[in-house]
């Protein structure tokens, strides 16, 4: 029950790296560690999946791009929300933290460091848009329930922190 | 009394495992009507950060409901949904704590509210990680790394505004005295905990209750706030004997499903 394999069937990999995180659009859902299993069973595929947050409204509408992408590909499927074993920033590829990056949001520290980073202590959360570490909590919780605010003190530029969620 | 909303269930039956349904639900209608007191700040928290702080736990809280509803219909197995669960009950039978129920009085009751149910909250999580039903300690895994960050904002909250302001300090100070009657509540057991806790499934939150006073003394102490006395407890919730807040609170969340039944998103 603590297996944090995953089990994705090679003919469905492509498929499933098209879809993306409806809120974070540059992140695919593979690289976001959210699949944990896709497997052709008698020609229809069986995806499983397992939320970021409990409450993250994206997962319907992943479930949903998901189940469309398939069909798309000549496939119909069923998609399985799993609770066990909780997702853990962990599973965002290092393909996935560069496309946050880029994208204005800072990827997840590891988490000593994040509770450092959350708690004010420490200033390590480098500036999306400068590269400055002389950035500031402003909040614990931001735009969705995966990010907290942050603020540049150098080239004043607000941005989300992806937080490390272990 | 006659249930107003019996029409809209779909077929009566008989309960395979009452007890754990009981349990089920008494979990999630804290965090059901702590959610929907946090949301009504969408819009009306003190500052843009801090609403979207709350409107943020209120949307944890939800999602951790939909886990541990949707584990209930199955128990339930009478073809009610996570919704019905949630809008179809009379205020007698939601088993939340009083605590989680009362108003927002001013942000120092939020918070204050908050806090008291958030120490409380992650150590049940902690313990009910260790449930011999798998389901219940996959939700526990899940819901305990967010609710840890509820924790700690609540507790920084705290340690602001006691440690602030002459204003900030005495009303955080009334706002801890006030809800302290609510904590003991949390500790009591009901005949579906002592069920369950017999079975290796339940958490015997009697066992919490000395860590909890410990690690709220802490807080406080460090808020420069003074750790209440009174040994004066209100209780009832768990039972479905609610304060008067309740109501209100339900008048809202059902307003939907009473004006329009069988709505569906």
């Amino acid at each position: 029950m603590t297996s944090t394999e995953q089990n994705i069937d090679e003919r469905l990999l492509s498929i499933l790296e098209q879809v993306s995180d409806p809120e974070i659009p540059v992140l695919s859902i593979m690289d976001m560690g959210v699949v944990r299993s896709a497997v052709i069973e008698n020609g229809e595929v069986k995806v499983e999946i397992t939320p970021t947050y409990s409450g993250c409204p994206a997962m319907d509408v992943i479930g949903d791009d998901i189940k469309k992408a398939l069909k798309d590909a000549g496939y119909d499927s069923e998609i399985d929300l799993i609770l066990h074993p909780a997702w853990t920033t962990d599973w965002v590829t290092s393909r996935g933290r560069k496309a946050l990056e880029d994208y204005g949001i800072a990827a997840p520290l590891d988490a000593e460091a994040d509770k450092d980073v959350l708690l004010n202590n420490k200033r390590i959360v480098k500036c999306t848009n400068c590269g400055s570490q002389n950035t500031r909590l402003v909040s614990q919780f931001g735009s969705t329930a995966c990010k907290a605010q942050f603020q540049c003190d150098d080239c004043q530029e607000p941005f989300d922190y992806f937080k490390c969620l272990k | 009394m006659l249930n107003p909303f019996q029409h809209l269930i779909k077929k009566s039956y008989t309960m395979k495992n009452e007890n754990l349904y009981n349990y089920i639900l008494g979990i999630a209608d804290n965090s059901l009507i702590l959610g929907q007191r946090m949301g009504e700040l969408c819009g009306h928290g003190p500052s843009l950060e801090t609403d979207i702080a709350c409107t943020n736990i209120s949307l944890d809280l939800f999602g951790q409901v939909r886990s541990y509803f949707q584990y209930a219909t199955k128990i339930a197995g009478d073809g009610r949904s996570e919704d019905d669960i949630a809008m179809l009950r009379q205020e007698r039978e939601y088993k939340n704590v009083l605590l989680v129920e009362q108003p927002n009085t001013n942000f120092a009751y939020t918070l204050g509210r908050q806090f008291l149910f958030d120490i409380y909250h992650l150590a049940f999580l902690k313990e009910l990680q260790k449930s011999t039903d798998l389901t219940l300690s996959a939700i526990a895994n899940k819901c305990v790394k967010e609710v840890s960050y509820h924790a700690r904002f609540s507790s920084d909250w705290i340690k602001r505004l006691g440690d602030g302001t002459d204003e900030s300090k005495e009303k955080m100070q009334e706002a801890i005295n006030d809800l302290w009657a609510y904590t003991d509540e949390l500790f009591h057991q009901t005949d579906a905990d002592k069920a369950m806790v017999a079975e290796g499934i339940g958490v015997d939150v009697t066992k919490l209750k000395d860590n909890y006073y410990r690690e709220i003394s802490q807080v406080l102490e460090e808020a420069t706030l003074q750790v209440p006395g009174s040994k004066y407890f209100q209780k009832g919730g768990k039972q479905g004997i609610h304060t008067e807040h309740l109501g209100y609170i339900l008048a809202e969340l059902q307003y939907m499903q009473r004006a329009y039944p069988n709505m569906e998103w």
